[in-house]
């Protein structure tokens, strides 16, 4: 749109060409956006979604009170939960560490083999979220905990691994030179230059990937994996509102409580 | 200290000085630990069972079926991705207004309170259980995806497009202030200009954050190819399942790589 004064244009942001070429980008995404929406829209039943108002309304009369004397009942599924994100998280360093350090280029064995390995377990450890890793693991290894444990892992190996690698990539290379100048083999350049340079960075990530995880463990339950979420399923099941909205009181509360802990610790290590 | 013993260097412990801190925090670690791995029950008979299975499952992801059940595939593909598309464009528009609400340079504190909670009920509340309320109430399908999807695109976008505008050059809205434009004008042409390439990288990076949720909401009924994923781990039809999740990996693959691109140029 260009200033005027009068009828006269005295500024204007761009060419003509550019503001037509913008203009075909918007009404590109524009054709994309409606093509889109009806393909979506084409098996929705519009009366269920016109009535959701008074649906809404319904839930809500359900929902509320909470009941809050199944509060009893869940502090058991809490400790799991607590337990599948923080074992879930170390199961997942324990395995992003070597990971990373295949991945950043500086500290790769090889540039051509190992490295595209360990990128692609990172993009395929985070194109997956947790809850379809339970979904697998809990066909594979049966209900329960460990399934959480392990789907927590996997999920957290990309993550930790991706942020680490990058982290290893962007230190001071002055250090690892001092370090090599002395004679220091291999593995003494990593651990007497790489690791303290990028050590705060890894606590920071680790914690960080914890309170992902804790709120992640709140719903893995939905699948079987263990945890609060399989009070939630079977509340769920069983239409028990009040149950569920407490389910998922304590689920935000919890889900605070954990950012606020990861927010402290990360201020006080940097 | 005997000042002609040979000085042997020792390195400083790591993070905390305080040795009183650092054995005392261990100790509470070392405890916890124990505690946890012994509450964690495990059925290894069950375990030992399923690793047939498990291998069973790593040769359907090697040997992955894409035909037998395409027609499945195609179409909980489809939802997924219009889903995505749509519930990204949706989301970003409306995240727009919010986020400027938001910024604290730009909107008067009533406003900013207002538009701050809104994000804050957003981001706190999870896809998942955001999306059991809405096929409750919406019914089953793709339509209550796209609404959850819409909902978590708000909070996340307008929380960072409110800090972007937060940390924008002051220098360039005084310059534009002190020619006398109003207040649209200013956000016009002083903030839109800074924010955009940000901007349009997030919104990327948020459709690729969609394509990844979609893949998992469909698991409590709300459409795209969660649902199928799910049907077929339910039929054990393994190599199906091995099918799908390529295709979603190499769709995030594709996605992350697209937009790395056109961040890029755009910026």
């Amino acid at each position: 749109m260009p200033v005027q004064q009068g009828s006269v244009a005295i500024w204007r942001k761009r060419t003509n060409a550019a503001q037509w070429t913008l203009w075909a980008g918007w009404f590109a995404l524009a054709i994309l956006f409606v093509y889109s929406w009806q393909v979506m829209t084409q098996d929705t039943i519009w009366a269920f979604v016109l009535d959701a108002p008074e649906q809404a309304a319904d839930l809500g009369g359900r929902m509320f009170p909470p009941r809050w004397s199944y509060m009893d009942r869940l502090w058991w599924p809490l400790w799991d939960t607590l337990n599948i994100a923080t074992l879930g998280t170390m199961l997942g360093i324990l395995f992003a560490v070597p990971v990373a350090f295949a991945a950043a280029r500086n500290t790769t064995p090889s540039l051509y083999f190992v490295r595209p390995v360990a990128l692609f377990i990172i993009v395929s450890s985070r194109s997956i979220n947790s809850l379809i890793w339970a979904l697998l693991l809990v066909a594979i290894i049966g209900p329960g905990i460990l399934a959480g444990i392990v789907a927590i892992g996997l999920r957290s190996i990309g993550f930790v691994a991706k942020l680490l690698y990058e982290a290893i990539e962007e230190i001071d290379q002055g250090q690892v030179e001092a370090v090599s100048a002395t004679g220091a083999s291999r593995a003494q350049i990593i651990d007497y230059a790489i690791v303290p340079q990028v050590l705060p960075a890894f606590f920071g990530i680790s914690v960080f990937r914890w309170d992902i995880n804790i709120r992640e463990s709140t719903i893995l339950g939905l699948v079987g994996a263990g945890g609060i979420g399989l009070q939630l399923q079977a509340s769920l099941n069983t239409l028990a509102w009040p149950q569920v909205t407490l389910i998922f009181v304590v689920i935000l509360a919890t889900v605070v409580v954990s950012e606020w802990v990861s927010a402290k610790v990360r201020e006080a290590i940097s | 200290m005997a000042s002609d013993a040979v000085r042997v260097w020792r390195r400083p412990p790591i993070l905390i000085r305080d040795w009183r801190w650092r054995w005392g925090i261990y100790a509470v670690a070392v405890i916890y630990l124990v505690m946890a791995v012994s509450s964690v029950e495990v059925n290894w008979a069950r375990v030992y069972e399923g690793l047939e299975r498990g291998w069973r499952f790593l040769q359907g992801f090697l040997v992955p079926d894409f035909t037998s059940r395409w027609n499945d595939i195609r179409s909980g593909l489809v939802e997924s991705l219009t889903m995505t598309v749509t519930s990204t464009i949706v989301g970003v528009l409306i995240s727009i207004p919010i986020g400027i609400g938001a910024a604290r340079n730009l909107a008067p504190l009533p406003v900013y309170l207002i538009c701050r909670s809104v994000i804050a009920i957003s981001r706190s509340l999870q896809e998942i259980i955001v999306a059991i309320l809405f096929v409750a109430m919406f019914g089953f399908g793709p339509f209550a995806g796209f609404l959850t999807l819409t909902f978590a695109t708000v909070g996340f976008m307008a929380k960072l497009l409110a800090e972007d505008i937060e940390d924008i050059d002051e220098g360039q809205a005084e310059a534009v202030r002190a020619t006398g434009a109003s207040w649209w004008q200013v956000v016009n042409y002083a903030v839109q200009p800074q924010v955009m390439p940000r901007l349009i990288g997030l919104s990327l990076y948020r459709l690729d954050i969609n394509f990844r949720e979609s893949s998992v909401i469909g698991i409590v009924g709300a459409g795209g190819i969660g649902a199928t994923l799910n049907t077929s781990i339910d039929r054990y039809e393994y190599d199906s399942a091995g099918a799908i999740l390529l295709i979603i990996i190499v769709i995030v693959m594709l996605a992350e790589y697209s937009s790395g691109f056109v961040r890029k140029w755009v910026q």
